[in-house]
């Protein structure tokens, strides 16, 4: 138990060290501009600010909307254990990327005013909308967790008589704005390189976001069974392994038609500073994953799983910002690379979410099935609401 | 009527009033030091760059079918019925969408200030509104930059190569280029030798979006009732399966 607790107060060093350089970061951001705080230019309007926080940001909560479908809509019951870790990633996610857009925009104090100024021909003003109506139904998604642990009965049960409601909501607002960032690229036929600009780019990013859930679901499970001490589902994260499989073949499938059919196949073997990139992204993305899990051994260990899962989210991060930032780079004659400041917001932001997951996972009934089975728990004071959880959740 | 400038490359001589003029009726600050950059910028709406004896102009195209103002999701950027494509500060978030989408790479960006705006060539719009030329018209000593409805340019831009045809290179820029734009360009060498993309497309870029866009509104309710649909079913075949269990085993299941 010591080796866990001596990890446990490294990365905390590290968090508090992040934390300062990003309030300093913060600090010239908003009183200094874009400018000092950014390498962007007129030439990259858009930087990691908006190709990771942003669209990597909403890619990797994607496992809240696919895993909800798969239980609530599919009615895949053995799912059930591990939807709530899904919707609080999902839940932080968002309220992280709406926290990062704050950061990019330059007049941020003005995110509201696409309530009131509507243009219905702008793809930004689709994703807004998605973007704060899916945080919204996650807010309502996530309250039984905090509603249990206060033993809030009554408006438990409102919030569960409608919850079919708000997951149906949730899986179509994700179902549009995961595929409209992909939309947003269409308007720059003559800009984005031909790897990655496609008529089916709302396609791509709709299938990628939901391999990306899964992988990010297996990751999730995997780092809290090590750091929470909690045995790991390996039946279950061997299924979404399953799954996992089956999208990321239907992604690559289709990858492949999709380049033969525009006639760029060609490139991918003609040496170029996006190949390198593009046969990056698909090597970590597709087909290294893909090779893995194809392999009995692999599939059936913890271990195979994790690593498989990690090398996709690298690939369609790569992905990600091979469309924002790569495929865009030879267009606009020039290159670039994130500023130290850039960099620490973004790790500001990463370092956030695990630091708040690891809080909520701490005090809320996030694996409440688990920990009341474990002997490992007993000795945690929260052991009691969490029985407690485990009787109301029995109920839905 | 559509107004528009045609800018006859051939005509020009590089004096650069054109810049000098743009930069007074904006309030911009000009000097050498501004004219001898090359690029257009927050504070540069328009350049007159020069190859040896040869010289073109860069400003805002003002499309008939803007990009910038189909991407930005408050309005903030909006093509006037007059001809120019015109920006609010007031509506803008600084997102900064319309300088990702801008074929041109024209919007720039105030990147040093804590509270910055998009800057651009916006054609004179309070100008052209009262009837007057933009700046750059009215200055130009050669009439290399000429100011009028656009479809009386254009005739005279194709009279102009009809005439001296191996004078000019049989293409006006911004004819058809992304669905035609408001500023034309002639011109005796390529375009591309000045930055403008040869590859452009014809069709106007917010087709490209709105052809998704557009059938969202027939997705919504297609997609919603099929996911209703697949819970109603699989949640249905439970409670037959629960009431089956519980005939036959009369103390009941788990629940």
């Amino acid at each position: 138990m010591t080796v866990p607790r001596m990890r446990f107060t490294f990365w905390k060093a590290v968090f508090l060290v992040i934390m300062v350089a990003g309030i300093y970061c913060s600090f010239i951001r908003f009183f200094h501009g874009l400018g000092a705080s950014t390498n962007l230019s007129d030439q990259f309007p858009w930087g990691i600010w908006i190709g990771f926080d942003v669209m990597c940001g909403v890619m990797l909560a994607a496992g809240g909307f696919t895993l909800t479908a798969a239980v609530e809509i599919f009615n895949i019951k053995r799912f059930h254990s591990i939807i709530r870790p899904t919707i609080l990633t999902a839940f932080l996610g968002y309220v992280l990327v709406c926290a990062a857009l704050m950061y990019d925009l330059g007049l941020p104090w003005n995110i509201w005013h696409p309530l009131i100024m509507r243009n219905p021909h702008s793809v930004m003003f689709e994703v807004a909308y998605c973007v704060m109506f899916y945080t919204t139904v996650l807010a309502l998604e996530f309250s039984p967790i905090v509603l249990e642990h206060f033993n809030l009965q009554k408006p438990l049960r409102i919030v569960r008589s409608v919850m079919v409601v708000f997951v149906i909501l949730g899986v179509l607002l994700s179902t549009l704005h995961q595929s409209s960032l992909g939309t947003l690229y269409l308007i720059m036929p003559n800009k984005l390189h031909p790897f990655w600009y496609s008529p089916l780019l709302p396609v791509f990013f709709f299938l990628s976001a939901i391999s990306v859930g899964l992988a990010m679901t297996i990751f999730e499970s995997s780092m809290s069974s090590k750091y929470f001490g909690r045995e790991i589902e390996l039946p279950i994260i061997r299924d979404l392994g399953r799954v996992l499989v089956v999208v990321l073949a239907l992604y690559g499938i289709l990858k492949f038609e999709d380049l033969l059919h525009r006639n760029v196949l060609h490139l991918v073997f003609v040496s170029s500073y996006e190949q390198r990139f593009f046969l990056l992204e698909i090597f970590l993305s597709v087909l290294i994953p893909l090779g893995m899990l194809l392999v009995p051994k692999i599939l059936e260990s913890a271990q195979g799983l994790y690593l498989a899962a990690v090398l996709c989210l690298l690939g369609f991060v790569t992905n990600r910002l091979n469309v924002a930032i790569t495929g865009v780079e030879n267009a606009v004659g020039g290159r670039y690379t994130p500023k130290w400041t850039e960099v620490v917001i973004t790790a500001m932001f990463v370092a956030l979410g695990f630091a708040i997951f690891g809080l909520a996972a701490k005090y809320l009934p996030i694996f409440p099935e688990e920990k009341a089975r474990l002997p490992v728990a007993t000795h945690h004071p929260e052991v009691q609401v969490s029985q407690l959880a485990v009787s109301a959740h029995a109920g839905d | 009527m559509s107004k528009g400038i045609l800018y006859d490359a051939t005509k020009c001589i590089g004096c650069k009033q054109c810049e000098q003029a743009c930069a007074a009726e904006n309030g911009l600050p000009y000097d050498d030091k501004v004219a001898a950059q090359e690029v257009t910028s927050a504070h540069k709406y328009t350049v007159v760059l020069a190859k040896e004896d040869k010289f073109m102009r860069r400003l805002c195209m003002n499309c008939d079918d803007p990009a910038c103002a189909s991407v930005c999701p408050v309005g903030a950027m909006k093509k006037t019925a007059l001809g120019p494509v015109t920006y609010d500060k007031g509506k803008c978030m600084g997102c900064r969408y319309c300088m990702a989408a801008c074929p041109f790479g024209v919007p720039k960006y105030e990147w040093d200030k804590a509270i910055p705006a998009v800057r651009k060539c916006i054609m004179c719009s309070k100008r052209v509104v009262e009837g007057k030329q933009t700046a750059c018209g009215e200055i130009c000593p050669t009439g290399a930059t000429l100011f009028g409805d656009r479809d009386t340019l254009l005739e005279e831009a194709k009279k102009r190569i009809h005439d001296n045809p191996d004078t000019y290179l049989h293409h006006i820029f911004g004819e058809n280029e992304v669905g035609g734009t408001s500023v034309m360009l002639l011109s005796s060498v390529p375009f591309n030798q000045f930055g403008y993309r040869a590859d452009l497309t014809e069709r106007a870029l917010p087709m490209y979006t709105y052809q998704v866009l557009s059938r969202i509104p027939d997705f919504v309710p297609l997609f919603g009732t099929m996911l209703g649909g697949i819970y109603w079913i699989t949640h249905r075949r439970q409670d037959v399966a629960e009431s089956e269990a519980q005939e036959n085993e009369p103390k009941g299941g788990a629940r």
